[in-house]
């Protein structure tokens, strides 16, 4: 099968205007008879579902927590991106475009990422209207920040929670469909596999987790809105449950998966404290604006940090190194998240690292303290301040800003982030790859949708901050009530989707065949143990720098691994109950999988972009000398995989990305 | 440190369920509460039994899933936090831990320290929006203007996590800080004030068919909200009430 | 509105006002008693006027003990409907943690003053119920006693060191009653202003003076005559 993106023809501008009005529509009796299935129920699955609610199909939508105001969007701290302009500096559509673009590492589709610039400002009218309440100023207008890799402001917030905020505007867009009957909501559910019938996704099969009951469900269109799979690394940022199986289920059935080399390594991260951790715990990118990235010069230094003998304010300010301000004098400390990463990377592997563990960097506030400290003393007339009296209100003013992430940093680490300076490293939070999908947010099964951060699409190889819950909302309120009216509008003759049909039979003896498997496998080991193992390969070669020789050891050892799993797993208790074990035990066979199809997409692309970084592509002189190298002549497409068994058959597919509006650079942060 | 616990285990919704004495030796302070139950949990997968069941997701105190009673208190002994974000620090070696599920009528428990909180959802349904369309074709955002103070007040009210602790905590099961501060995210705003009297009749109605306890005003729900919720979203919702009768 | 006092705030509301009802005429009871410590005379015609003007025997006095009752029975059944919410109950329970005795405890305090009152019906309201309207002397004197009797009474009530005793008891639990009960009341009533300083100050000092005027009035008898 060759790839269609079905990108509309003409000018960039007006391809989503004109096809919008081209478009085939369901008129409204028509959608009573229509069943919509939503899997996923975060930003992009609870707007699509209110919104498709509203509109009159009939909705079922599923989540795994016992509700969806818990799915993990409710994480994200930042805030928002929209081209409004408010702050009149200059901003646009097409700034926000080329940005996404251009931070994407130039490995997006342009057409879509258009779109999502077009609609932008449309979620920040829509979550207002709802009553979200986003941070104003004194005249009663929204205020506005910046944010990492951009020249304007355009970041709306709502304190350090908007991601909550915006969910539980989405879920109470669901809410007022819930109490309509318009959306049937089915909390503690997971999707265990999507039923194909005559080539159409028509339904899915899922567990009921309280009950441990397979229950089918059947619809005209099924839309996938899980997430994504970061949790492959085992540490991430991710919540506890977040995971890859309703995304990898649908590609085993013929939905392509792209680019899954893809992922967001964020650099400000705490760090691991030991073997136990269970999750990383992510700092505000906002933190770079004021803190100063630095570990020692010295060796010495460093190994009396690490050992305990010796505290980071003892050392001398021309016996530090801020090695961002170093290498990239003009970004300094606020390069985009891959750049700094490595460079954090860099350090540690050198030995340079700063906790038990050498891995950690300071982040560091004092000279912040001072700065704003000075500022406020000339505001409040102080003459000749003590140092101490600027530091007090330097730290006040910090506080002001990030004291809920300070609080938040001391709590786990018990140190106090005002006094000493914080340890940060990176940590996976947000893979750019996903489910390969067509401009309509269609996969290549058809009737069968991907929105979020499940698919693929808009951010290319990097994403920049404040873009994820904007594309979320993007999908879910406004693009993908538009294109699958498109597809529906041939199924209104279908009539309601019966359960009762050998597709479905199938697919529900293959969900309980393997639940019976787990319960009856009589291994030695705890799932948690093939997931930290899987974990520990995938971050050490397939994590910030990745080599061929690395990546071919990974693909050989994680097939080992899931060998190794299905063998002597060991899931306790019963499967006609809620049990825990079994619930990871299946998202783990599936993370044993994609891993593999992971570190042979990274294998396949032999370029640095953006969050891939291959050793092998660097540059070896100029002014770049040893920064990513990418390839557009040889790697400019996205790497569409198609299933055939084992993950190292999966065959490749290529698009072939058109860059008409936007011309290539090489990223330059020197 | 080495500890002991008393954890409560309970089959399923049916089961009586009861008291279970475990014990877990070289905790590290440094790990967090619920790394300390998995520690417990691999030591219980690999000795055939089976693991305490809980409820935990996001695990840096957003998500509002997890939901535990430590030494009678919710969430534990810290301030301001849930309990994936209560580390070992807390505790000394040799301690003896109980550990209960949130309880009340209306959060029944679904197995060991999980428990059913859709009565809070169903709540939400009752009234908790406002009736606009997902259309994208509202007023332009900026044309609603909003006070600093309503905007901040309604995001402090918004903050609220629906973990149950103010339940959990209140000796009437009340879930009125719940209530209240959706009640109050709405009210404060303008947008949210056409709606204002059918949302809080129909919410406060939920709520109490939900069998939820009346509030006695004794404020220990304020002090163990981790998101800090303040009592005066409930003097709000009752003027909002009262206002909304006497219509 | 009928429903409004059907539901879980409305019953709240109409424990604040009952709550409301209840303070003031504390404040009443309180004055004309203390009045008694400075001037018999006085005391004597004030308790006359009391308890003979039909007004407030027929108006005030009917009104009062629906409210008493009123408060009581409400408090009672909300603590019933309470106890049922809670269901199972926890094994180890820390309520000091977050809370104070008072608070957690307000059907305690409340039972104990019921009980004082019963004996203050037994003490006061039943004889003098039993004198007006059952005798029918509305004469307000007494055998031996020159002038109205109210004072005399009262004077042989605190003779009982163990009256004196129960009495204190009784005010120090509605002392305990009132430190949450005054800034719950506003609470109710959607004040906020019942969680500032000002009123909070307010409430401690009438929950603390009130009760402590009572005692103070049952020891200086008690040991004055």
């Amino acid at each position: 099968m060759t790839l269609d993106s079905k990108i509309p023809k003409g000018p960039i501008k007006d391809k989503w205007t004109t096809y919008k009005d081209k478009i085939d529509l369901v008129n409204p009796a028509n959608k009573r008879n229509i069943d919509i299935i939503v899997v996923g129920t975060g930003l992009a699955g609870g707007s699509a579902a209110a919104t498709l609610a509203e509109l009159g199909y009939n909705v079922k939508a599923f989540a795994y927590q016992d509700s969806p105001r818990r799915a993990h969007s409710i994480a994200a701290q930042g805030g928002i991106n929209a081209s409004k302009n408010y702050m009149g500096d200059g901003d646009s559509n097409y700034r926000l475009f080329y940005d996404t673009v251009k931070g994407g590492d130039y490995r997006s589709r342009e057409a879509n990422v258009y779109r999502l610039a077009e609609v932008s400002g449309n979620i920040i009218d829509q979550c207002v209207a709802q009553g979200v309440p986003f941070a104003r100023d004194y005249g009663g207008l929204l205020d506005n920040r910046s944010f990492g890799g951009v020249l304007v402001s355009r970041t709306f917030y709502a304190k350090g929670q908007t991601g909550q905020q915006l969910l539980l505007g989405a879920y109470s867009a669901m809410n007022r469909q819930i109490a309509r009957g318009k959306i049937e909501m089915f909390n503690r559910h997971e999707m265990l596999d999507v039923v194909i019938v005559d080539g159409k996704a028509r339904g899915i099969i899922t567990r009921n987790l309280i009950t441990g009951e397979i229950e089918r469900h059947s619809a005209h269109a099924v839309v996938i809105a899980t997430g994504g799979y970061g949790n492959v690394y085992f540490l991430s940022t991710n919540a506890m449950g977040s995971n890859a199986t309703a995304a990898w289920k649908i590609h085993k059935k013929g939905a392509y998966f792209a680019n899954p080399c893809f992922t967001q390594i964020h650099p400000t991260c705490i760090p691991r404290s030991g073997d136990y951790q269970s999750k990383l715990t992510l700092m505000s990118e906002s933190l770079r604006n004021d803190g100063r990235i630095w570990v020692p010069k010295n060796m010495d230094d460093a190994k009396a940090i690490q050992q305990g003998k010796l505290k980071p304010t003892e050392i001398a300010e021309e016996n530090r190194d801020y090695f961002l301000e170093r290498r990239y004098p003009a970004f300094g400390n606020l390069v985009p998240r891959d750049v700094a990463s490595r460079a954090a990377k860099e350090r540690c592997d050198a030995g340079y690292g700063v906790n038990a563990t050498g891995e950690a960097v300071y982040l560091d506030f004092a000279f912040a303290f001072e700065r704003y400290g000075k500022e406020q003393a000339k505001i409040h007339g102080i003459s000749n301040p003590s140092k101490e009296k600027i530091i007090e209100l330097g730290q006040a003013i910090i506080e002001e800003k990030y004291g809920n992430l300070f609080q938040m940093y001391e709590k786990i680490i018990a140190e106090n982030p005002y006094e000493t300076p914080m340890m940060i490293y990176p940590a996976t939070h947000y893979t750019m790859g996903g489910v390969w999908v067509d401009y309509n947010l269609m996969t290549t099964v058809p009737g069968l949708y991907c929105i979020g951060e499940a698919n693929f699409s808009d951010h290319g190889a990097n994403r920049l901050g404040a873009s994820a819950l904007m594309q979320g909302l993007a999908d879910g309120y406004f693009v993908l009530p538009y294109t699958i009216g498109d597809y529906l509008s041939d199924n209104i003759r279908t009539g309601k989707i019966s359960t009762d049909s050998q597709e479905f039979e199938e697919a529900e003896k293959e969900v309980k065949d393997r639940i019976t498997f787990f319960m009856n496998n009589n291994g030695s080991k705890s799932v948690d143990y093939f997931h930290k193992k899987l974990g520990k390969i995938m971050w050490d070669k397939v994590g910030m720098a990745r080599n061929a020789e690395g990546l071919k050891e990974a693909m050989a050892e994680i097939k080992a691994i899931r060998e190794e799993f299905w063998k002597e797993v060991k899931v306790p208790g019963d499967a006609n109950e809620m049990n825990l074990e079994l619930e990871k035990a299946g998202r783990v066979a599936d993370f044993l999988e994609l891993g593999e199809l992971f570190a042979k997409d990274a294998l396949d692309r032999n370029e640095s972009c953006g969050g891939h970084f291959r050793e092998e592509s660097v540059e070896l002189d100029g002014e770049q000398k040893g920064e990513a190298k990418r390839n557009d002549k040889d790697f400019a497409y996205v790497s569409a995989w198609e299933y055939k068994g084992e993950p190292s058959d999966a065959v490749l597919h290529k698009e072939e990305l058109e860059f008409k509006d936007i011309e290539l650079k090489t990223r330059s942060y020197k | 440190m080495n500890l002991t616990l008393k954890i409560w285990r309970q089959k399923g919704p049916q089961d009586k369920g009861r008291m279970v004495d475990y014990k877990v030796n070289d905790i590290s302070e440094h790990m967090s509460f619920l790394e300390m139950m998995d520690v417990l949990n691999e030591q219980l997968v690999n000795s055939g039994d089976e693991p305490v069941a809980f409820d935990h997701d996001c695990r840096e105190g957003i998500c509002g899933m997890c939901s535990l009673y430590i030494n009678g208190q919710a969430h534990g002994p810290d301030r301001g936090i849930t309990t994936c974000q209560l580390h070992m620090r807390m505790f000394n070696d040799g301690d003896t831990i109980t550990i209960e599920p949130f309880r009340a009528k209306a959060f029944p428990v679904i197995k060991d320290l999980v428990i059913d909180r859709m009565s809070f959802e169903r709540i939400q349904q009752a009234g908790g929006y406002i009736s606009v369309n997902t259309s994208g074709n509202t007023q332009d955002a900026n044309n609603i203007p909003i006070s600093k103070h309503a905007a901040d007040e309604a995001m402090d009210a918004a903050a609220c996590i629906g973990c149950g602790a103010c339940v959990a905590t209140c000796k009437n099961s009340s879930a009125m800080l719940f209530v209240g501060a959706k009640v109050s995210q709405f009210a404060l705003l303008p947008q949210g004030q056409i709606e204002a009297a059918e949302r809080v009749l129909n919410m406060v109605a939920q709520m109490d068919l939900e069998g939820f306890g009346n509030c006695t005003n004794i404020g220990a729900c304020e002090i163990e909200c981790p998101k800090g919720i303040s009592l005066d979203n409930i003097a709000r919702m009752n003027r909002e009430l009262m206002k909304a009768s006497l219509k | 509105m009928s429903g409004f006092f059907k539901s879980s705030i409305g019953r709240k509301v109409a424990m604040a006002l009952s709550a409301f009802f209840l303070m003031f005429f504390l404040l009443i009871h309180i004055t004309i008693n203390l009045i008694s410590v400075f001037s018999e005379d006085t005391f004597n015609t004030v308790s006359h006027f009391m308890g003979t003007n039909p007004l407030i025997q027929f108006g005030m006095q009917p009104v009062l003990i629906f409210g008493v009752v009123f408060h009581f029975v409400l408090g009672f059944v909300l603590e019933l409907k309470n106890r049922k919410a809670v269901g199972v109950s926890y094994a180890r329970n820390n309520g000091g943690a977050n809370s104070t005795w008072m608070s957690r405890n307000m059907v305690y305090s409340g039972a104990a003053i019921l009980a004082f009152i019963v004996l203050h019906f037994i003490d006061f309201w039943i004889p003098e119920i039993n004198t007006k309207y059952i005798i029918g002397d509305m004469s307000g004197t007494m055998e031996g006693v020159e002038g109205f009797r109210y004072y005399e009474e009262l004077k042989h009530k605190f003779e009982d060191p163990f009256r004196v005793g129960a009495y204190v008891i009784a005010f120090v639990f509605l002392a305990l009653h009132l430190l949450h009960g005054f800034t719950s009341a506003f609470q109710s009533m959607g004040v906020t202003a019942g969680r500032k300083k000002g009123l909070q100050n307010l409430g401690k000092a009438y929950s603390i003076i009130i009760p402590l005027g009572f005692i103070f009035i049952a020891l200086y008898h008690h040991f004055n005559h």
